[in-house]
């Protein structure tokens, strides 16, 4: 067993661990926890593989915005964990049946032609990953990826009009008008003639 | 119109924020103001107010009388005074204590005193180191007005004329 | 470097060998940074101190210099109080993965040419996901200490820090939009001519807004909500005592040494001297006045200064404010700049070449 092997297997049983721990943590939170261990240790596999971009960008957006996300979600419902965990046993051989049933189909998938063939030379060490993956999407598959791109915007901006409401009657803060205000607009000067005291005169 | 383009130009530029830098990287080359206090002390007034003292006569007689005055004039309720006839016929207290805990420092007792008996030192640096010390006792007070008789007497001197 | 591989090569197996020198590297640069961390404290402490008309601390040692020293051995010699109903494991591992990020970043940064850990050819996009790890630290220590401060705080940072990664990756992409490279050695050989040829100067805009969600990154004055002491005490780490408490405090600086350094490297050429190779001839002055460790030194310290600037001068943000900053004017600035810089690189028009 080479170094890199056993690197392998550590990080791959590292990973099916945490993907484990997903399902049966009793506390959401760690299982959040251990699905970002699942994504990280994921990421080591790639970069493993010399797929050092995809590794770093699954790290980058999984990891260090998603699940800063899902982690927020998770931390502000109090989720009560018995009533989650209540049909387990009944649901189970349900959950049993489809597992196998994704097992079965990977597996057929996997054998099939179109991945059957011979594993590829592994790039030389100092060639860009990053670089090649930037010129096959932008020439290659360039309307694809616009066509990816123009759906995400659809979707960013459905999901903001969605969300958007203008509420009447509500009180609001301008903080682009709360910073425009100068001195001059708040604040008024008044010259008085200085008054006798009571008294006096 | 005129005002946010105006407005545009002095946040972009980040007029103010530089304003403000500008202010503070000039006092990082001001002189600094602290006092390195054990070392270096702040000048004090004749008149300043810490640790009491009862003083004495030249003759080595206790001045205080036992009027009470102070007693009654302490808005703290700090001092504690009895006092008996003693053999000559003069009035003198048997228990003059005063309460530190208590004590608001403000000097009314001093004032009071017909005598000059009770005075306020120059003296602030001090501490007790058990419960109960922080109540001084005549003896206390009396042993402190001797051991700072001399400078005692050079601050009462130095303020005598204000009085 | 080499000659102690081939040393260690005589009489170890293969592996082992590589393995020790790596970690003999991994050592030399983590014990001067964590000292830089700790004479950061005392100069933050100093600086500020001066800038108040103050002296800062000047009784442990000669001028106060030993003052770090014996904050780390009393923070040491603390007790770590957990608190009650909180969840143990994940209120010790918070503190470690807040400092093990910042710790591991600096394995992509090259102090002088050549002189890198690991020259990894995505090192820009390593460092960003890296420093995004972060803020997990913070949050979970904000949940797991069983606090109300604590959870605003670590909501709070959560928040703050997924937006200004934006326009600090927008910023980034503008620096290797210039210089075609993700390779941080490769950046700073891009700059390289001198003062002019610095990314500075094209990109100004960019290095101001990196600069600005670098501190906020950081969660440093004026963005120091995560903090905050007049409305949730000490936000995040209210609940840490002792080492734990070091933990995240030297994440934290270490994350502000490490936004310098960036800076530094991207925008500022890193260690090329500003004056390019006029004086390289020059017998000593060529030493001092060429490129080398000290003008990254230099200019990294400048940085560093200028985060104890900001925070001797600046109030702190409200935080609705901190969000309009981000996401209404840093973000547009920077997909604005982009515009304008792609169009000029697509028409050949590079003055800075």
């Amino acid at each position: 067993m080479t170094f890199e092997l056993f690197i392998f297997y550590v990080f791959s049983a590292v990973t099916l661990f945490s993907a484990v721990g997903v399902v049966t943590a009793r506390n959401p939170v760690y299982a959040a926890l251990f699905l970002i261990l699942a994504f990280f240790t994921s990421a080591a596999t790639w970069v493993l593989l010399e797929a050092e971009f995809l590794g770093v960008v699954l790290v980058l957006v999984y990891v260090g915005a998603v699940m800063v996300l899902f982690l927020f979600v998770i931390m502000m419902l109090d989720i009560n964990i018995d009533t989650l965990k209540e049909g387990f046993t009944r649901y189970m051989p349900i959950g049993i049946l489809v597992a196998v049933a994704v097992a079965a189909e990977m597996i057929l998938v996997m054998k099939s032609k179109t991945f059957d063939r011979p594993i590829p030379e592994a790039a030389p060490l100092d060639s860009s990953n990053t670089e090649a993956i930037g010129e096959i999407l932008y020439t290659e598959y360039v309307y694809p990826f616009e066509i990816a791109a123009v759906i995400l915007v659809v979707a960013i901006i459905a999901a903001i009009a969605l969300t958007l409401r203008r509420r009447e009657g509500v009180k609001k803060q301008d903080q682009g008008a709360q910073i425009r205000t100068r001195k001059e607009d708040r604040l008024r000067i008044v010259k008085m003639k200085t008054e006798a005291k009571q008294g006096e005169r | 119109m005129i005002r946010s383009i105006k407005h545009f130009i002095k946040s972009f530029t980040l007029f103010e924020l530089f304003q403000g830098l500008g202010v503070t990287g000039k006092y990082l080359f001001k002189r600094k103001v602290t006092i390195q206090y054990p070392e270096q002390k702040t000048p004090m007034s004749p008149r300043f107010r810490g640790h009491h003292a009862l003083r004495r006569y030249p003759n080595g007689q206790e001045r205080c009388i036992a009027c009470k005055l102070c007693e009654a004039v302490c808005p703290a309720l700090a001092i504690d005074i009895e006092m008996e006839e003693r053999a000559d016929g003069t009035r003198r207290t048997t228990k003059y204590d005063i309460d530190f805990f208590k004590c608001i420092y403000c000097g009314f007792c001093e004032e009071a005193c017909p005598v000059d008996a009770i005075v306020e030192t120059h003296i602030f640096e001090y501490h007790f180191e058990e419960r109960g010390k922080n109540i001084i006792t005549k003896e206390e007070l009396l042993a402190f007005g001797d051991k700072h008789e001399s400078e005692i007497a050079k601050r009462k001197a130095a303020d005598a004329p204000y009085k | 470097m080499d000659t102690l591989t081939t040393f260690l090569n005589s009489f170890l197996p293969e592996g082992l060998a590589t393995l020790i020198v790596i970690l003999l590297k991994i050592i030399a640069i983590l014990l001067p940074l964590i000292l830089a961390v700790a004479y950061t404290t005392f100069a933050e402490r100093k600086v500020i101190g001066y800038m108040q008309a103050r002296m800062g601390p000047n009784r442990v040692g000669p001028k106060g210099w030993l003052q770090p020293i014996a904050d780390t051995v009393k923070l040491m010699f603390k007790e770590i109080i957990t608190p009650t109903n909180s969840s143990k494991v994940v209120f010790f591992i918070a503190p470690m993965l807040a400092l093990a990020p910042a710790l591991a970043v600096w394995s992509v940064i090259p102090f002088w040419d050549g002189g890198v850990l690991a020259n990894v050819n995505a090192g820009l996009l390593l460092i960003l996901a890296i420093n995004s790890l972060d803020v997990f630290g913070i949050i979970l220590a904000g949940w797991a200490s069983n606090s109300k401060y604590a959870i605003l705080s670590s909501l709070r940072v959560g928040a703050q820090v997924v937006s200004y990664e934006i326009a600090m990756g927008f910023a980034l992409v503008g620096v290797l939009m210039v210089s075609g490279s993700l390779n941080l050695t490769e950046i700073v050989r891009a700059q390289s001519g001198g003062l002019f040829g610095w990314n500075v100067w094209p990109l100004f805009g960019l290095f101001v807004v990196f600069f600005i969600s670098g501190v906020a990154e950081t969660n440093r004055a004026p963005f120091d909500v995560a903090e905050g002491e007049s409305e949730i005490v000490a936000g995040f780490h209210v609940e840490y005592s002792g080492m734990a408490f070091a933990l995240f405090f030297l994440a934290e600086y270490a994350s502000m040494i490490l936004i310098s350094t960036l800076t530094a490297l991207l925008f500022f050429g890193g260690w090329l001297s500003p004056f390019g190779t006029a004086m390289d001839d020059i017998p000593v002055l060529g030493f001092l006045m060429g490129d080398g460790f000290h003008w990254l030194l230099l200019k990294a310290m400048f940085f560093l200064f200028c985060y104890l600037w900001f925070r001797a001068t600046f109030p702190r943000y409200r935080y609705d404010q901190i969000m309009r900053l981000g996401w209404k004017i840093l973000i547009p600035v920077t997909l604005v700049w982009i515009f304008g810089e792609g169009i000029a690189i697509a028409l050949g028009w590079q003055p800075w070449l």
